[in-house]
């Protein structure tokens, strides 16, 4: 066991560095201009550009280059070209909100789910289950921002039923916090209901006929204890793999787009408001993060199923 | 190796595959195909949905006629200062105090059929006109991310190997950044100066940028699994035949591993429209997509989202067009996938 982590470790730091790489190449290699004007932004002074090109080292090699750029990445050095503020400090201000978001959404999207999928999964082929289904697929097949923003103003604004966006820290309020973000939470979870519920119901069919089910019919066990206990147990290993893995989509991407809708001021809006701006220190921070943290979650995912499953170990 | 799942217990088999067992039963002689079209064509409402796309990408390739026709008017032409009669009555295109005309359907004629933006340009001409940026990003796109997957899951399955892990390691690494940023970040990146691709330089605001973005992002979704068929297909007796009659890896390539992968590449094919359509609106609308005036309908949600207080319709209409394009592409991809394949584990998204 201890040689799974450790060999985990290890490649989850190697995916790391290249993630890092990539993020560098990016930005600063395979864009045909010269890096220093586009990190200056659209109008710049002739002074602001060669400041930049002697801060970032553009004229070294680019080895060099990398590593002058990861240090300013990594000692908190980095800020914006246009507030002047410092990336870290913006991203750890943001943080807890894009959390709130992400936290709450992933288990109203998996809690929803669960219900949505094993109750087509039962009924399958009636009427119930196609209007599910046709309702997953349009779930799916709706951008984020958009049914945000129309949420917020007809729910928010219109009707009045919730707070037109903003966000109040729970330390504060916890009952006013949850209050702020059940548009959020609904907006972003709509894509992955329709994602989970779908999966979800496949593999509940794909079990309803292993052995060890009609093992269990066999032996008299009744109807609800048999899905809850056989089916819906193994049915759940390969949803809750995705499960870390859109979570840590949602903090590193999707937030992007609900939080700005929502105007939540998690990390997510700073990246999105930066991109507006083509600032390009406070998205070359954003993207690096986004990735380690889903190259983190990754490996942790692997390393608690090998505990779960001492199979996967030999591997 | 990885080895079939045994076919002869009915236990292991699900409910799904059974029937086909039966079809096939009861059709002798049909190939795959022929009985993949048949079941398609049973399923009334993934046909519907087809239908209803042709449709949609008709009405955009047609939009010249519309603006031509019957709003007279193009995509890119303000009418701020102008009015229009609407029922005998003369009204400005954009009030006073900055509000546009909603929708008119057909009380002026035909102009401003959906209403007009905040620089008076006609709402239904920009939604046509958009719908062609967006459909030919995606469709674009799409072929991009499919040509690049055979080649790479093609040449990692086949060769194996250490091609096999520079190519995994490689995908590995784009796949860990989440779609949305990893697109944002080329977004970014390539707006100001473009892209330079050996002797082919790509100025920023060229439409060639979201589709190269677009293509490169999902490759990992779909070169992963082909990869995966193409290393079980490589063992398969056929195969062996093949390269028993001397066959060389390129015509065993072509003749015999591609035609197998084929149902799986439509179904991915289909989906993939679907998720660079609604990629394109997703970067556009974070203004590293499609650069404005062009008008695509993620660059129009954008700016209706800004101005929803005033004039909701601006933001409804590309919306609610690109959830129907969106479906239709989903509900129908899901028909093929059901008709050809309903093993396969088809995933974009993440």
């Amino acid at each position: 066991m201890a040689r799974f982590v450790v060999r985990r470790v290890l490649q989850m730091v190697m995916v790391m560095f290249a993630v890092s790489v990539l993020t560098f190449l990016i930005f600063n290699v395979i864009p045909n201009s010269d890096p220093a004007v586009r990190m200056a932004g659209r109008q710049a002074s002739e002074s602001t550009i060669q400041a930049i090109r002697k801060e970032w080292g553009f004229d070294d090699s680019l080895p060099t280059q990398y590593v002058t750029t990861m240090k300013k990445v990594f000692t908190g050095d980095l800020q914006s070209q246009f507030t002047q503020l410092p990336v870290g400090e913006e991203i750890m201000k943001g943080l807890p909100r894009t959390l709130s978001l992400a936290i709450g959404a992933a288990l109203l999207w998996m809690f929803v789910a669960i219900c949505f999928g094993l109750y087509s999964a039962v009924r399958a082929g009636k009427l119930a289950d196609r209007f599910l289904t046709i309702l997953a697929l349009i779930g799916i097949s709706m951008p984020v921002f958009w049914i945000g923003a129309l949420m917020t103003h007809y729910l928010g604004f219109k009707l009045g039923w919730f707070p037109n966006g903003g966000y109040v820290e729970l330390t504060k309020d916890p009952i006013d916090w949850a209050y702020h973000l059940i548009l959020p939470w609904t907006a972003l979870a709509i894509l992955f209901i329709g994602f989970y519920s779908r999966v979800l119901r496949s593999n509940v069919l794909d079990t309803i006929n292993e052995d060890y089910v009609r093992t269990a019919r066999a032996k008299g066990l009744g109807e609800r204890q048999i899905m809850v206990r056989h089916v819906l147990r193994n049915s759940m290993i390969p949803i809750v793999t995705l499960w870390g893995l859109d979570f840590g989509a949602v903090v590193g991407g999707t937030a992007i787009l609900t939080e700005t809708v929502f105007d939540l001021q998690g990390v997510g809006q700073y990246a999105a408001e930066a991109i507006g701006q083509l600032d390009v220190p406070p998205v070359l921070a954003t993207t690096m993060f986004a990735a380690f943290f889903i190259v983190f979650l990754n490996a942790v995912v692997d390393i608690l199923y090998a505990v779960l499953d001492p199979r996967i170990r030999l591997q | 190796m990885a080895t079939e799942p045994a076919t002869d217990q009915p236990g292991l088999q699900p409910a799904v595959a059974w029937e086909q067992e039966a079809e096939r039963a009861r059709a002798p002689g049909l190939g795959p195909w022929k009985l993949g079209l048949r079941r398609l064509k049973r399923n009334r409402i993934a046909l519907l949905f087809g239908l209803l796309f042709v449709l949609l990408v008709a009405a955009c390739i047609a939009a010249p006629v519309w603006a031509d026709r019957v709003a007279k008017t193009g995509p890119n032409t303000n009418h701020l200062s102008d009015t229009i009669r609407v029922d005998g009555e003369s009204k400005n295109v954009v009030a006073l105090d900055g509000i546009p005309i909603g929708p008119q359907w057909l009380k002026a004629d035909g102009r401003f059929f959906l209403g007009a933006d905040r620089n008076g340009r006609d709402v239904m001409v920009r939604l046509l006109y958009g719908g062609r940026n967006s459909l030919l990003i995606g469709v674009t796109a799409a072929f991009m991310t499919t040509l690049l997957s055979i080649l790479l899951g093609t040449l990692a399955g086949y060769f194996r190997g250490k091609l096999d892990l520079a190519i995994r390691s490689i995908l590995d690494v784009i796949w860990s950044f989440p779609v949305v940023i990893l697109g944002v970040a080329l977004g970014v990146a390539l707006a100001l100066g473009g892209l330079q691709l050996g002797p082919i330089s790509i100025s920023g605001d060229s439409l060639l940028i979201p589709i190269f973005i677009i293509g490169v992002v999902y490759v990992p979704y779909m070169a992963r699994p082909i990869r995966g068929q193409v290393l079980s297909l490589r063992e398969k007796e056929f195969v062996e035949a093949a390269r028993a009659q001397g066959a060389g890896p390129m015509r065993i390539m072509f003749t015999e591993v591609l035609p197998n992968l084929a149902s799986t590449l439509l179904v991915f094919f289909t989906l993939l429209i679907a998720n660079a359509v609604l990629l394109e609106a997703s970067l556009s609308f974070l203004g590293a997509g499609v650069r404005p005036p062009n008008p695509s309908w993620g660059t129009m949600i954008n700016e209706g989202v800004e101005r929803i207080a005033t004039a909701p319709h601006l933001a409804i209409v590309p919306g609610l067009m690109l959830v129907l394009t969106v479906l239709s592409l989903n509900v129908f991809g899901d028909g093929v996938r059901d008709a050809l394949d309903p093993r396969a584990k088809v995933r974009l998204e993440h």
